[in-house]
């Protein structure tokens, strides 16, 4: 066997001959390595914006919105009639073992107003429990406490934009802002979450204590209406049946009979962003196996090319058996030479997937995670389909007799 | 000291039902340092003999010791050695590699020896010296006249110090005056390296060069003698 570095040089000389058959030969390659890494990328990307959002939601969330309003036979849908109640949060925290602790809401959009700035935001009251639920951290201050919530006290928690626009580079703790004109006082800086599910800022927001919201700023239909109770199951394996403990305990609350239907939804969210992550998950997988068949093209391609080079070279090969070539020597001549093509073409089509999916980033603002593995595993696949499209005609090579090879015109 | 040992070969192509000897019976030997002349009519199984004699093909009956080897009984990959290392060949049409420069086609088969690099670059260099070629080094085979390519092709054949060199109508495509040069070559090479050169001819001038004819017609050795100086 000759020394690879040997086998090396002379197979780039013979890919030089012919350069632009080389160069679109790889093309081939160039293009299916740069499909699979930006067509990953995009997959890897939205897969990496729902974990995203589903570790600034909170873990293990379940959301009850009260029931259905019909006007004139009209249904209103979700959480326009009032039925949940600040008790019934109460009995869902006391009564349901699967269910870690339960935090009330009650809120709305408001006018927000602190010196000459004003801001219109989410402002939502609930129990300090709604911290903990929704795994959000203090950034400073402190958090209001069960007393601020007994007494309705008018003290309040600012999110990250708010703060920035009210506020600007001020520090806004024990400052006094005014909600649709009632004085609170600010007690803490909630830690940036960035964007949820749907795009919605989750950091525009001002949070109050549940008593608050209903006596002060958004009133209440009946006393201790809430619009939804957000609740934290202990553990993933126990989202299911703490649904079904607090479907039972509510039909029980609110006397609804057998036959009549609930007034009342509980929504699994953490369930809802698992599915779409799998969805996105298999998004990802199935937009990376259409473009490996643009790989399996250009791998045809390069079988297709070496089997034609092959044809044409039999006088060479033949001279080079004649002056002591073994057939294992054109055989890792030819085959190296493909392996060159594919992994010249994997390389290059990295750097213009790389490339694409920072310039779709960037342009289109869609988010692409282009990782190693991705990387990895194209340059992977083409040095395979170099050796595997490379190795039939690099074999067709070596078996040829030195006489008939040297006889060929 | 004998060099090649040929007895008794035969070499039978089977075309369906019909076989055809192309060689039939074929024995001699060769000494070191002689050269000689293999003529004979196209057909006359000259080049079949020419083919087992260069280890290309092997004969389908008999004996052939080469260097005491007996190579009848070796496969394919040490044939590709014998052929590297015992026989330098010198073909009609020059069989250089094409768009490659002098000195790469001359170190080719020290590439398959798996000679160092620079080894090679040194004594290629000194084989197209030895040919008169000093200057082409980098030139590629069609920048080289008929001539100088053929003397690419010697030294091509003698880089990794080959014994014997097989020359196959090696001034079919020169005109006289090259052929002349190219056979004072393959003299200095038998007289001074002392190489055993063996060569096929159709020109009787040519032949004038060896000093042993050996005459082939109809698959079997016709004549085989030396050379009476007139």
């Amino acid at each position: 066997m000759i020394e690879v570095i040997s086998a090396v040089k002379i197979a780039i000389r013979a890919l030089i001959v012919n350069k632009m058959r080389a160069v679109l030969t790889s093309l081939g390659i160039i293009i299916g390595v740069a499909a699979v890494i930006i067509m990953l990328a995009i997959g890897e990307g939205a897969t990496k914006q729902i974990s995203d959002q589903m570790a600034s939601m909170g873990s293990n969330l379940l959301m009850i919105l009260s029931g259905a309003t019909t006007s004139s036979g009209m249904r209103m849908g979700s959480g326009t009639q009032p039925t949940l109640t600040f008790k019934d949060a109460e009995a869902i925290g006391a009564e349901c073992p699967s269910v870690q602790s339960v935090a009330p809401n009650l809120g709305g959009v408001a006018q927000v107003i602190y010196g000459n700035q004003n801001w219109s935001t989410q402002v939502t009251g609930t129990t300090p429990s709604m911290l903990e639920i929704r795994d959000w951290p203090l950034d400073s201050g402190r958090t209001f406490t069960q007393d601020d919530v007994k007494n309705a006290n008018k003290v309040c928690l600012l999110g990250k934009t708010v703060v920035t626009n009210l506020f600007g580079d001020l520090d806004p703790i024990d400052k006094t802002i005014r909600i649709k004109g009632i004085p609170f006082r600010v007690v803490g800086i909630l830690d940036s979450k960035g964007q949820a599910a749907m795009g919605q800022d989750q950091d525009d927001v001002i949070i109050i204590p549940l008593t608050t919201s209903q006596k002060k700023l958004f009133g209440a239909e009946f006393p201790g209406m809430v619009k939804m109770i957000m609740v934290k199951a202990r553990s993933s394996e126990d989202l299911d049946s703490a649904q079904n403990e607090i479907a039972a305990l509510l039909r029980e609350r609110h006397h609804i009979g057998l036959r009549q239907d609930d007034d009342f939804t509980v929504r699994n969210l953490t369930q809802m962003m698992q599915t779409a992550k799998q969805s996105s998950d298999v998004m990802a997988f199935l937009l990376g196996a259409i473009a490996s068949v643009s790989l399996l093209v250009g791998g045809i391609g390069i079988m297709n090319i070496m089997l034609v080079s092959v044809t044409e070279r039999t006088k060479e090969i033949g001279i080079r058996m004649a002056i002591g070539a073994k057939s294992s020597d054109i055989r890792l001549q030819f085959l190296i030479e493909s392996l060159i093509l594919s992994l010249t073409g994997g390389i290059i089509g990295i750097l213009i997937g790389i490339s694409s999916a920072q310039i779709l980033a960037s342009t289109a603002g869609w988010k692409t995670v282009v990782s190693p593995f991705s990387i990895i595993m194209s340059f992977g696949f083409s040095g395979f389909v170099g050796i595997f499209f490379g190795f039939y005609p690099a074999y067709k090579a070596s078996l040829l007799s030195p006489i008939d090879a040297l006889r060929y015109e | 000291m004998v060099l090649i040992d040929i007895n008794d070969v035969w070499k039978t192509y089977k075309i369906g039902d019909l076989s055809f000897n192309a060689l039939q019976q074929v024995s001699l030997s060769i000494n070191k340092g002689e050269f000689i002349s293999i003529m004979g009519p196209s057909g006359s199984g000259k080049s079949t003999f020419m083919n087992i004699l260069g280890c290309l093909d092997q004969p389908t009956k008999g004996k052939y010791l080469l260097d005491g080897i007996d190579v009848t009984k070796l496969n394919s990959d040490e044939l590709a050695n014998i052929r590297n290392c015992k026989i330098g060949f010198v073909f009609q049409g020059f069989n250089l590699i094409p768009r490659t420069s002098a000195l790469e086609n001359v170190e080719l088969p020290m590439i398959y020896n798996n000679i160092p690099a620079k080894e090679r670059k040194r004594i290629s260099e000194e084989a197209l010296k030895v040919v008169g070629l000093e200057n082409r080094e980098s030139h590629t085979p069609n920048q080289l006249s008929g001539g100088q390519q053929q003397r690419v092709a010697i030294a091509r054949a003698i880089v990794n110090d080959a014994p014997i060199i097989l020359a196959d109508e090696p001034t079919g495509n020169l005109d006289t005056k090259t052929s002349y040069e190219i056979m004072d070559l393959f003299v200095r090479l038998n007289k001074e390296a002392g190489k055993t050169v063996i060569l096929v001819t159709h020109e009787p001038d040519i032949a004038e060069y060896s000093e042993r004819i050996i005459k082939f017609k109809d698959g079997k050795l016709l004549s085989d003698g030396l050379k009476v100086k007139l």
